[in-house]
Order: C-alpha cells, then structure tokens, then sequence
C-alpha cells in the first residue's frame, strides 16, 4: 500500500480492468474530485455493481480485478470494506427493523463522537438537517419511502465517509420524490465534499448529478 | 376422535382377545405343543452379550424347525424394563394379549412380579417334562430364587456364581476374602471398581460383601426391618466407607454396567473384575475382549450362587409356545450346548448324572476355558440374602455414595 | 379447498393429541391420581418422595446448567462463525465438512467422543506413545464427570450442525448480502456488523430451532447415559431409572418427576428468554455507543478453529467407533490395534438385518408421511386468507417444546390401555410426533421464500392452484423438500426411547439395537452399531442430494436456490 502514489483529493480509480471467467467485464480510468458525482451509466448486466464491489472491497471469487483505488491519497485497493470510508447507499433504505430511527442513525454515527449526550445531539442535529425533527423515536416501519431514504442518507454521512458510492439509489421512489432526494442527496455530498460515484440506468439521475458521464457496455 | 378410538380399541383388543388361555396345562403336554405350533413367542432376555444373542438364536431356530414356534429375541439392557412394561400393561387393564410372552429373570425381579401378581398364576415350570432332569436336590437355588419360592412360576434355566477375574500381567497374588481385598484396595488406589447399584452386578457384589462381612448369615434368609438391617449390614457400609476414596476415580464414578466394568480390566485401567458367570473370562478372551492373561479366582469362604429363570407373565399372549421355549432350554441338548464356553459357557441347571449315556456325552465333551475354574475349585456357593435386603442396600448405597460431593 | 383443511387438522391430531394424552398419563398419576393402581385421592406424596431423592438438586442443576451451556455455546460458535466468515472459502469448505455431521445419531457421537477422550481413549494412547510416561490410562474422570462437561461437549458438537443447517437455511430471508454491505461501509467490522444488522432478523427465524435445542439438551437420555455423570446423573436419566423400577409405588414417583422435568425445561426456557433480553440490551447499548470493532480477526480465527475442532471431533470419534469395530486385541497404550478382524463384523448380519429393516420401514415411513403431512399444511396455509408463516401452524410445533420423557410414559399407559403398543402403526405414530417438527421447521421458510409471483403468473394462464402446486412450486422446491425428508429420516433412525417404549420391543431398529449392545462394553460392537446408525441416516442426506442435484441438472438457478 502506498500512500505517494498521489496527494491529490478526490476518489481515483486508476486502469481498473475486471475480468469474470477469463474475459474482460469492464476497463475503467477516473478521478472523482470531492463534491463531483461520476455517474457510470449502462443497460443492466454490464457491472456497474461489479464495479462498485470493487470500490467497495466486496468483490466476490468468480471475478478478477486490476488497478488501483487511490481515495484522498490513500491506496485501498486491498483494504477490507470496513476500512475503506466509503459509504454505500442502496436502492433500498435497509433501516434496520428491531432500532428506533434514532437508533439507525446511532449505528452509522462514527464512533470518535463520544459520550451519550454528545451522540445524542448529533443524531438530532442529523435528523433536523433533512428536515425529520422529532423523528429520533420513530419505529422505521412507519416511514414514508422518501423520509426512509433521508435517514438512510443521514446514516451513512454520520459514519463520516469520505466518498459515497450509490447503486440505483433512486429507483425504488416515485418519479415525485425521487427528484427531491435525489437533490437532497447532492448537495448533502457537495456540502461534505464528498467525491460521489453513482451507477445508475436512469438518465435523469446522470443529468441531475451534473458530473462526468461513463457509458458501460 | 373419540369414536375413532373406539374403533382402534374394538379392532385391536377384539383381535387380542383369546379365550382358554387358562387352560392350558403342561401336564396334557401333546395339547400345549399343539396351541404352541404357529405361535409367536417375544422372550424378552437382555441382550448386551452377542454369545448370549447367539445362543437364543439358535434355540429358537431349534424350536422353530422342530415345533412350529417362533420365538423373537427382544433385546433390553435391563430386565427391570419389562417388568415395568408388564405393571404397565396391568394398570392399563390389558389382562390379555400382553406384549411379553416370556421373560429371562431371577431375584429381585422374580419376588417383585410375583408379589405384584404378574406371573401366569398357575404352577407350569415344575410340570415341564424337561423339568424331571433338573437338580432340585443339590442345587437348592432352583426351587428357592433369593429365598423366595419359585412354586413352578418360572422355570430354572442356568447357574449363576460370582467369579472375580484378574490379569495376571499386572496382579500376581490375588485377594482370596473381603478383608483381603480392602487391603489390597488400599495398597492399590484406582485399580478396583464396582458396576454402579442398583445394576444387578453391582448389587451382587454389595450383597457378596454383606453376607461374607456378616456376623451370623442366618439373619439374611429373614426379610430386613429396621433393626436387623442396621445391625447386618453396618460392616458392609464400615468397609464401602474405609474403600471408596481408594477406588477407581476415588469413587467419585462408577462403571454403568457389566460391560463398562469388563472393559475397563481390557484397558488396564483396573485390575480385578467379576462375573456371574465362571466362564465369563474364558468366553471374553475367546472373542479377544480380554487378553488371555486374564484368569479367574474365587474367595475363600465362598461366592454368591444362584440360578436364573424363564418366567412367563400373567397376560401372555403365547404361553403355550412360551411353556415349548422354556421346555427345551432345559432340555440335555440345549443345556450342554449352553455350558460349552465357546458358545455361552453357563452351567447346566441339570442333573448330569441322571441323564441318558447320550446325553452325558455332551457333557463330558464340553471343554473348560484356559480362565475357567473347574467345578471342585468353585468354591462353596454363598445363598442369596432374601429380597427385601437388596432394595434397602440400594436404597442406603445411593444415599450415601450416590451423591459424590 | 375443503380437503386441504383436513391436512393441518390431521397433523394436529397426529401431533398434538398424543402428546396431550402422554401428558395426562403424566400429571394424573404424578399427583396420586391411577385408579388401575389402586390410588385415586390426590395428594403430593410423589412430589415429597421426588423431593427426598439424594441429590435431586444436583441432578436438577446438571439438565439445567448442561442443557443451557450446550445451546449457548453451539449458538455462539455458530453465529460467530457465520458472522464471521460467510461468503469466504473458509466459510464454504467448513460448510461441507460440517453439513454431513448432521446426519450422525447423537448416541453415535457420543460414543465416538468417548473413544476419543476417556483416560483410556485415543488423545491418551497417543500421549502416552509420544512420552512414553504413561503404561496404564491414568486415572481422571474425564468422560462421566461430575459436573457434565463431557456430556456439554458432546451435545455442542451435535447441535452445532444443526443450528449451522438452520442457520443457512434462514439467512437468504435476511437480505445478508446488502445488509453486510451496509455494515461493513459503515465502518463496522464483519462480526459487530452482523450482530447489529443480520442477526436480529437471523435469530428470529432461528429461534425456534434453538428453544427446540433447548429442551432436547435438558432433558437428553441417550448422551447423557453415554457421556453423563452418575453420582447423581441428570434429571432425566434419574426418572427413566425410577420409571424401569420394578417397585410399583416408583412409578408414582416417576411421574412426578417427570412434571418437575417439565418444570425444570421450562425454567431453563425462561432463563433464556431473559437472555436473550439481556444480549438485546446489550447490542442496543453497543449500537448506541457507534463501536466499530474492527479488530476482529482474533475472534474470527477462533470461532472458525472452534468450528472446525468440533467437525473434527465427531469425525475423529467416527474413524475411532470403525477402527473399534475391526480392532482385534487393542490393549492401552497402543495407539492402534495389534491386529484386525472383521469378526464382528461378520456376526452382525443376522442379527442386524430386521432392525435395518424395521429401521428403513419406520424413518422412510415417517418422513414420507411428515412431508405430505407438512406440504399440505403448508399449502392449506398459502391458499388461505393470510398466507404466510404467522402463529396457525405454530401449534404443530408443540412436541419440540415438550421433554420426551416426560410424555412417553403417559402415553405407552393410554396405548396399553388401548391394547395399541407394540403394533406398527403405535411406533410409526409416536415416530412421526417426532419427525414432523422438524420437517416443519425445515421446510417451512423455503416454503414461504419462494416467490408467490410465479404462481400468480401460472395462475393468470388460468390454470388452477393445483397446478401450480404440482407443476410450478413442488418442483421449484424439490431440494428443500427432499432436505426435509432426509432430516425427517435422520430424526426418526434415531429415536430410541420412543421406538423402545411404544413399540415394546418389537420392533428393533438400528438405535435400539445399537443401545441393547452397548450394555455389553465390546467397544467393538459398539463401534460397528454406531457406524451402522450413523449410516442409515447419512444415506438419507446423499440420495437427497444426490435426486436434487438429478432434478435441476441443467438448471442453474435451482442449485443456486435454497
């Protein structure tokens, strides 16, 4: 692991090739500077998700992976997923029943935040950022779709990534809400500057995001 | 549901039902052969010794070609479950059509299903024409089954004496009394074990203490009360007390049975076993369960004798192929076969010398094991103490060992 | 419609009225009350003599604290080690090594622990060649010992591939792939992650295969004679004692303790269900404090070592029962026999033969019968108002929950009452109260896995329920199906106090045979019994297997499918 190979910020995926059975999947080379969303775009079966297993660190036995991924400077090709800061968002909230919503955000807040108290006012202040005060004790079942996917969000900043990957984050919402998150969750990365690399079929989320555009496939 | 219970019932205890079971008398012995033929006997025997499987195999293939009886071998590994069973079936008002037709028994259990009521009520064994052979005169155990009378109520099948075996290897001068073995347990921590009572060796082993350790052995022919108990058997439980920190496991653990124990002389782990049968040791070095090292020895003054039985219960369902069974595990024929160590080695219940010159024969062929004792190093037979001790010795074991702290 | 209704209700009375009779034949005389005996007032003298029993409170202490310990730490060892290492290598190759191990009887596994690590056993002979110090087993009570841990151990290594087997079968239910996903971007290494996000929706799905553990290992007969203590031994073995007593008044104090054996799986019920409120405390608390635990590889390499140890003890104990079974003279401290001999062998077949039999006829009734039973159940279940597993069939559940011992006795009276003991159709019954629970619990979340959509598309051809049933989802599930009905034989070789009670004998199988032996001690026939019990039932797995694999041969997604 070396941490030379470039100071420059930002999420970079250098020369990446995957090969699944001996042939080649995909080829990739691109630097996501912080706040910039890369949208990697392609009908389905191309590896998009290959793609963000491999960023990720989830990439499973059948595939094989080259290149590199520098994030902020730091090498972790070959770290494990929990030591990557890279937050993942799904297509699904994936709140976990048996936790309050409070709770949910308690499980991502980052652990150097100590002392109850401490933690206690930042899931607040989290909860209050995308505007669902008052909904610490809330049982997640009772979401609404759009508020599930703003706490979902809000759990994963609070682990204090520094990239997110989103894997067709949007595509379980109605076409209403869908737009609003869909905002909601840019600024949220602009605002931390994260560096974003989103995978996606749908060509509103690619026009929203306003970055560079990668076609699979 | 209840009238398919109904109809359950009517259909299997309407077919059990047989009437003139009563009747059957073994003295009209032509009549009870022709009850018996095409009969289906369960003699329920333990089954933990494959010689013994064997040897119940091949009587009852014998009875089968010859009478027409099948008889099945129901393996327990312990007969205090079938006379459970038997109570069982009486409480629940099955007088007839029972599951056990026959049963291998003596001792505690022979008084316990003869006091309860479950044996076929009428005399039947002494009526067997097999039972004209059988050694009333010398071997008084035949007609008393731990001081109990057997009144024809089963049929004597073998004799039983406790015979202590070692391994020369590893023991040269075996202890020859009660004493001698305390002694001997005290100079040899952790080689000496007992099968844990109430399993029957176990208990055998207690009662051969009690009745060497005993001032006067007259008492133990009397059911136990409170008074003589306490008196007789206070030097058993002196002894037990002075040997249990020196036992195998410091007595913290005992063997389960029998077989635990022999197995335990095969590992080395200690010294000196018995059986209750002398030719026990020759028959297990035969089938390499111990090493032929191992030879038998006897106390002094005597060992526990007895004689084991077939009974038949109260609800049989084919006493008259049971009453056939029974008949012929008496017969010469059976008998010497039994006796051969390389088959079972358990000797005869019978009169040899009243036999036929044939017959005798089959005896006198019988070759003893390299382990087995002959009849005159035997030693004298120690009667078995009366019934009512051996629950009271259990009861008083468990209370004092049976909860090792 | 109308004759789908009468599958759960005959289940239900298959199950549920035999177990309420035994019950009855239980409770009644436990409290004074058998006419038939001659004892009709009520009154507690049974309960007072249970009571006076020396050392009942170790005995009750022993079911309680073994019984506990074993469900707790084969459920650790489990957990940990799927938390730890699912989708890895390591993960797949110790799944193919344990799987099988569900197959082996306890009693079989018990006996080959035995073998392994007596004073006299294996680990010691091997000891004492390498030192040389040892000529004679020393002696330490190691199997049999006082406070049950040999027993412990050997139940642990029994249920582990059980739990393991459940535990696999549940987890396609809990979304483990994103939900690790999640965890693992959130930070949190693979074990704390798999606490907080995968294991509450796990456990739920599992819970009730780990009450049924529960219950089984606190009141076990077969490894507690086996591998138990003796001065006193558990509960259970003290009533089967009491119940084979051939003093009458014994069986009034049987009965009783057999109430307080339900009693006593009952507090041990409760003591874990506030367990399981205090380890939730406790994530919650850990949920809360945001501790990531990364650092877990320590906690992983073990889980995964215990794992494999406990494979590799039943294996070992399996190679020792079949050495044993050839060994000629073998004496301490030869590491292996001084000669072979396939006497023993040889012997077995004439003896053996109708117990296969009897063995064959009772497991491949009983889990043909528990299938049909179960799938149509099931199906009345999925066609009704609210599909879905739901609390309905939870009822058929019951036998699990309740002690063996404490039902058997009951019913073997009502049977013999009812002249029924002894018959076929008495063993293949009180076989089948056994087996469908578990062909239940099996079968039943890949039932309700399966997506109903396929058959909403069948049935939008226009085609009836029926054929979906038949055409469409029997074969999407034709390996869980065949799984179940496997585990169902497993279960139903190895019952030995039911097939020995209710069938009085007359109907030797495999186990009871295998038991009969025992008390023999020829660790040599031991060991080819228990091979032979382990075999009937490992059969069972491989034709499973072997159907499944035939059935979906060019269908990859159905070998991918539960």
């Amino acid at each position: 692991m070396s941490t030379t190979d470039s100071a420059e910020r930002g999420l970079i995926l250098r020369d990446v090739t995957i090969w699944l059975n001996g042939g080649t999947l995909l080829s990739l080379d691109a630097t996501v500077r912080p706040g910039e969303v890369l949208t990697v775009m392609g009908p389905s079966g191309v590896g998009k998700s290959t793609l963000l297993a491999f960023v990720g660190g989830f990439l499973g036995r059948d595939f094989r992976a080259e290149g590199r991924v520098i994030l902020n400077g730091r090498d972790i090709t070959a770290l494990p997923p929990d030591r990557r800061g890279i937050g993942l968002l799904f297509q699904d909230a994936l709140l976990l029943p048996h936790l309050s919503v409070g709770g949910n955000l308690m499980i991502g807040l980052s652990p150097d935040i100590k002392g109850g108290a401490a933690r206690r006012q930042a899931v607040t202040a989290a909860l209050a950022e995308v505007g669902l005060d008052a909904f610490a004790d809330r049982d997640p079942a009772t979401l609404s779709g759009g508020q599930a996917a703003r706490v979902a969000l809000m759990r994963t900043l609070l682990a204090r990534p520094e990239a997110l990957m989103l894997d067709e984050p949007f595509s379980r919402l109605d076409a209403a809400l869908r737009e609003q998150v869909r905002r909601l969750v840019f600024e949220e990365a602009a605002k931390y500057g994260l560096p974003v690399l989103l995978v996606t079929h749908d060509p509103a989320d690619a026009e929203a995001a306003g970055g560079p555009i990668v076609e699979l496939g | 549901m209840r009238a398919l219970l109904a109809l359950i019932s009517v259909l299997l205890l309407g077919s059990l039902a047989q009437a003139g079971d009563e009747r059957l008398d073994p003295r009209n012995w032509d009549a009870v052969l022709a009850e018996a033929k095409g009969e289906k006997v369960f003699f329920h025997a333990w089954g933990g010794e494959p010689r013994i499987n064997d040897y119940i195999a091949w009587a009852a293939e014998t009875v089968k070609e010859r009478y027409g009886v099948r008889v099945v071998h129901v393996k327990v590994s312990d007969t205090a479950q079938v006379i459970s069973r038997v109570l069982t079936e009486k409480a629940a008002g099955r007088h007839e059509g029972g599951t056990v037709d026959l049963v291998w028994i003596n001792g505690e259990n022979f008084a316990a299903m003869k006091h309860q009521g479950l044996l076929r009520a009428a005399p039947w064994s002494t009526e067997l024409p097999n039972y004209r052979f059988i050694d009333v005169e010398n071997k008084p155990s035949v007609a008393l089954d731990f001081t109990v009378p057997v009144d024809g109520l089963e049929a004597p099948w073998g004799m039983a004496k406790l015979v202590f075996f070692y391994d020369t290897e590893r023991l040269s001068e075996p202890p020859a009394s009660a004493s001698q073995l305390a002694t001997w347990i005290a100079d040899n921590p952790g080689r000496f074990t007992y099968p844990q009572p109430p399993h029957f060796i176990g208990t055998t082993f207690l009662k051969q203490l009690l009745v060497e350790l005993v001032a006067d052995s007259d008492v133990l022919m009397e059911p136990a009360t409170d008074e003589s108990f306490a008196a007789a058997a206070a030097p058993l439980f002196d002894w037990l007390d002075a040997a249990h920190p020196k036992l195998w496991r410091k007595g913290r653990a005992f063997p389960r049975d029998y077989g635990g124990m022999r197995r335990l002389l095969a590992d080395g782990e200690i010294d000196i076993a018995f059986a209750f049968n002398p030719a026990d040791a020759s028959s297990a070095i035969a089938s390499g369960e111990l090493p032929d090292s191992v030879r038998s020895f006897v106390f002094e003054d005597g060992t526990l004798g007895n004689t084991h039985f077939v009974a038949i219960p109260f609800n049989a369902n084919a006493a008259a192929g049971a009453m056939v069974f029974a008949d012929f595990l008496m017969s010469p024929e059976a008998q010497a076969k039994k006796q051969d160590p390389h088959v079972w080695g358990d000797p005869t219940v019978l009169a040899v010398e009243r036999l036929s010159a044939e017959d005798r024969a089959r005896f006198d062929a019988l070759v003893l094991g390299i382990a087995t004792l002959a009849p005159d190093e035997l030693g004298p037979i120690l009667p078995e103490p009366h019934p009512s001790w051996v629950s009271r010795i259990e009861h008083e074991w468990a209370r004092r060992y049976g909860v090792v702290q | 419609m109308s004759a789908l209704r009468l599958f759960p209700i005959a289940a239900f009375f298959v199950l549920i009225a035999p177990v309420a009779a035994g019950l009855a034949g239980v409770f009644l005389p436990a409290f004074g009350y058998l006419p038939v005996l001659g004892r009709s007032a009520l009154s507690l003298d049974a309960f007072a003599d249970v009571m006076a029993m020396p050392g009942l409170s170790r005995s009750i202490l022993l079911s309680l604290g073994s019984g506990l310990a074993a469900t707790a730490i084969s459920l650790l060892v489990v957990t940990l080690f799927v938390a730890g290492w699912r989708g890895t290598r390591v993960f797949a190759a110790l799944e193919r090594l344990v799987s099988p191990l569900l197959s082996v009887p306890h009693a079989a596994a018990a006996f080959g622990l035995a073998f392994l690590i007596a004073p006299s056993g294996f680990l010691f002979r091997l000891g004492a060649e390498a030192t040389g110090l040892l000529e004679r087993p020393p002696d330490l009570l190691i199997v049999n010992d006082r406070l049950g841990i040999a027993m412990t151990l050997g139940l642990i290594v029994k249920e582990i591939p059980f739990l393991l087997l459940m535990t696999l079968a549940a987890l396609p239910q809990t979304r483990a792939g994103e939900m690790e996903r999640m965890a693992a971007s959130l930070g949190y290494g693979r074990i704390v992650g798999f606490v907080h996000t995968i294991l509450p929706a796990l456990y739920g799905q599992i819970r009730l295969a780990v009450l049924a553990v529960l219950v089984f290992s606190t009141s076990v007969v077969d490894v507690a004679l086996i591998l138990g203590p003796t001065t006193p031994a558990p509960l259970a073995v003290r009533i089967l004692t009491w119940q084979q007593d051939a003093d009458l008044a014994m069986h009034f104090t049987a009965a009783a303790g057999a109430v307080l054996q339900i009693g006593v799986t009952i507090l041990a019920l409760v003591i874990w269900l506030i367990g399981e409120r205090l380890f939730g405390f406790v994530c919650r608390v850990m949920a809360l404090s945001g501790w990531r635990a990364r650092a877990d590889m320590a906690m992983r390499q073990l889980a995964a070592f215990v794992m494999a140890l406990s494979a590799a003890i039943v294996l070992a104990g399996l190679c020792l029962l079949a050495l044993w079974s050839v060994a000629g003279p073998w004496r301490f401290p030869d590491p292996l026999p001084d000669s072979f001999s396939f006497s023993t062998w040889m012997r077995m077949p004439g003896s053996i033969a109708a117990a296969f039999g009897h063995s064959l006829m009772l497991a491949g009734a009983s889990a043909i019968l528990a299938v049909v039973l179960a799938l149509g159940s099931l199906e009345f279940r999925a066609r009704s108002g609210r599909p879905g597993p739901g609390r309905a069939l939870g009822v058929l559940y019951v036998p699990l929950l309740v002690p063996q011992i404490a039902f058997l006795f009951g019913l073997q009276i009502l049977f013999s009452y009812l002249g029924f003991d002894g018959a076929f159709l008495a063993v293949l019954l009180v076989h089948l109260v056994f087996v469908f629970p578990y062909v239940l619990l099996s079968l039943s979340d890949p039932w309700w896995a399966w997506d109903p959509r396929y058959g909403h598309a069948v049935r939008a051809l226009g085609r009836s329920p029926n054929v979906v049933f038949w055409r469409v989802r029997l074969p999407m599930l034709a390996r869980p199906v065949l799984t179940a009905a496997a585990l169902g034989f497993a279960v139903s070789i190895a019952l030995y106090l039911p097939t020995l009670v209710i069938g009085a004998g007359r109907w030797p199988t495999v186990t009871t045979e295998a038991v009969a032996l025992a008390s023999g001690g020829d660790p040599r026939l031991i060991g080819a019994t228990a091979l032979l019990q382990a075999l009937l039932p490992f059969l069972g797995f491989a034709i499973a297997a072997l159907v499944a694999a035939f059935l979906s041969r060019n269908r990859r997604l159905m070998r991918a499918g539960a």
